[in-house]
């Protein structure tokens, strides 16, 4: 079923968009990470410009957590008042990394920039909630006792000044570290195409310490408004939305999340974190292929 | 062939044929290609009639008539990049302008073009893929363009956005031809020529342009043109389907 796009200017298959959309909803419901950080390289590698790959699957992302959200809603797993805080450092995020894209894209080595960043990010985040999570398997199979319970947060986090009170989450911190760290996933947003769920999720768990009951919620909250001002910056800026690009991938993609959320019910939280890290480490370790391999394509044209 | 052209032929062929050069009456099948929503590239036909001097076919023994048609897309100021391996990783490095180059380039011919012209003439009618003027801005080293226009040749080629068919020219009684050319979906919209050459004895004869015009029509041509000028409504159009999308599905799922 051939489909023309009038932004990427070329026809696609619309099922096998729609197929992607599935099965990157599914994750986003699953682990509550948006997806994107699968949609725009499979876009990519589908042959739809860098661009207009990652402008539409920002909006994939927004649609994709619009259902994870309200799913978490309804079993209490959103901390409103923290998602809050996080969403104002991501809105001002993405504004600041429009301009770093405009920056990069001048220059040339973008592309690189962003696989190195992917490999940096992706690489350490993978590394450390793989090991976190299989010691958690170990422990829920009694082959390892359970160590004592560690600092809820990290002791950079405990000394930032002025606390708040987070009820849903269980913390008693300083909002500048969720401003903080919601100000760098808008960046990568804007960046990457990404919703930064994968940057989230740990940060929450690991450096904020999150109750896990509220982190997936929260994060795809979070996720749900800052791809939502990624998506206004693109179409303002770089004009490279594709709304039918995006309509194809939300169709496939809010019925995958709704299969997940239901999916994430069931598994055990150790488990999930362990196939996240493991996809997450997978995508780390092809894009560093990607830099060092002999590309297919040495020229590239860019239109000015 | 379309009827008014059939008329105009009619009542242009004596005034034609009492010159001393041959003319060419070429057509194209489509002279708009309109881009809708199921669009996946086009096929098109050009056609036309050689309309020699007081209706003489030339002798046989100078050497058979060729026709070769070239069919261009608009131009387009391009960026090549090349990338080169530094310190392990693969990045863009060394970068080339180009003022003009042609988005879509198609040769069909009757011949092998290089059976039917010499290098010069290639040169001056841009006849084939490696005779294309691309108009290079920066003053690179010639070797080092070189490496460039070879490059940017070689990517569009391989993308169905340039080429040659030494075969695809059909001539029927020495005065009627006609040739297929595939545009492919990828091609910007714009304004488009289709050139026909009348070559003899590695001598252009003849030559006619016809124009064709691709635009994007219907929800294609709305989308576009939203995009570009109303790109805030279009924004929030992109973000409330999404939500709606979104909240839809969550509805619908706990119904069932």
């Amino acid at each position: 079923m051939d489909l023309y796009l009038p932004i990427a200017n070329l026809s696609v298959n619309a099922l096998v968009i729609v197929a992607l959309g599935l099965g990157v909803g599914l994750l986003s419901g699953m682990f509550g990470v948006g997806g994107g950080f699968l949609t725009t390289p499979l876009l990519i590698f589908y042959g739809i410009p860098p661009t207009v790959a990652a402008a539409s699957a920002a909006s994939q992302v927004t649609g994709a957590s619009v259902s994870g959200v309200f799913a978490h809603f309804r079993r209490g797993g959103v901390d409103v008042h923290m998602g809050l805080v996080l969403v104002a450092g991501g809105v001002v995020g993405s504004v600041v990394g429009a301009g770093v894209f405009r920056l990069l894209q001048a220059s040339g080595v973008i592309d690189t920039v962003i696989a190195i960043l992917y490999v940096l990010m992706l690489g350490s985040i993978g590394g450390l909630m793989l090991h976190e999570s299989i010691t958690a398997v170990r422990v829920g199979r009694g082959a390892l006792a359970p160590r004592a319970r560690k600092r809820r947060h990290h002791p950079l986090v405990a000394m930032l000044p002025l606390r708040w009170r987070f009820y849903r989450s269980g913390l008693y911190i300083s909002p500048l570290a969720p401003l903080l760290l919601g100000f760098l996933t808008g960046i990568l947003t804007v960046l990457l195409g990404v919703g930064g769920g994968f940057i989230l999720v740990p940060a929450m768990l690991y450096l904020l310490g999150m109750g896990t009951q509220v982190v997936v919620g929260t994060s795809l909250f979070q996720i749900l408004f800052v791809t939502a001002a990624a998506t206004m910056v693109h179409a303002t800026t770089t004009k490279a939305v594709d709304i039918v690009l995006a309509v194809l991938l939300l169709i496939g993609s809010v019925a995958g999340a709704q299969l997940g959320a239901r999916f994430a019910q069931k598994a055990k939280p150790e488990y999930l974190r362990l196939a996240l890290a493991l996809i997450v480490l997978a995508v780390a370790l092809r894009m560093l292929l990607g830099l060092a391999w002999r590309p297919d394509e040495i020229y590239s044209v860019e239109l000015l | 062939m379309k009827r008014p052209a059939a008329a105009l032929l009619m009542l242009a062929a004596p005034l034609l044929m009492g010159q001393a050069k041959p003319v060419l009456v070429p057509d194209v099948s489509e002279r708009n290609i309109e881009i809708a929503y199921s669009f996946t590239g086009a096929e098109l036909l050009l056609f036309g009639a050689i309309l020699y001097p007081r209706g003489q076919a030339p002798d046989p023994e100078d050497g058979p008539a060729d026709i070769v048609i070239v069919v261009r897309g608009p131009t387009q100021a391009v960026l090549v990049r090349e990338k080169e391996k530094l310190a392990g990783i693969w990045l863009n490095a060394e970068s080339t302008r180009y003022r003009s180059a042609p988005s879509f380039y198609a040769v069909a011919s009757s011949r092998p073009i290089r059976r039917i012209v010499d290098e010069r003439t290639r040169a001056i009618y841009e006849l084939g893929v490696d005779s294309l003027q691309l108009s290079p801005a920066s003053g690179a080293v010639p070797e080092v363009q070189a490496r460039f226009d070879r490059g940017l040749v070689d990517l569009r080629t391989r993308s169905g956005l340039f080429y040659e068919d030494s075969n695809a020219v059909e001539i029927t009684g020495g005065v009627l031809y006609r040739a297929r050319i595939d545009i492919p979906a990828r091609v910007p919209v714009g304004r488009f020529t289709a050139e026909t050459f009348l070559i003899q004895k590695g001598r252009v004869l003849a030559a006619a342009v016809r124009p064709i015009e691709i635009r994007k029509s219907g929800l294609e041509q709305f989308v576009a043109t939203s995009a570009e000028r109303y790109s805030v409504p279009y924004g929030l159009v992109a973000v409330a389907l999404s939500v709606l999308f979104g909240w839809g599905a969550g509805a619908l799922w706990r119904r069932f």
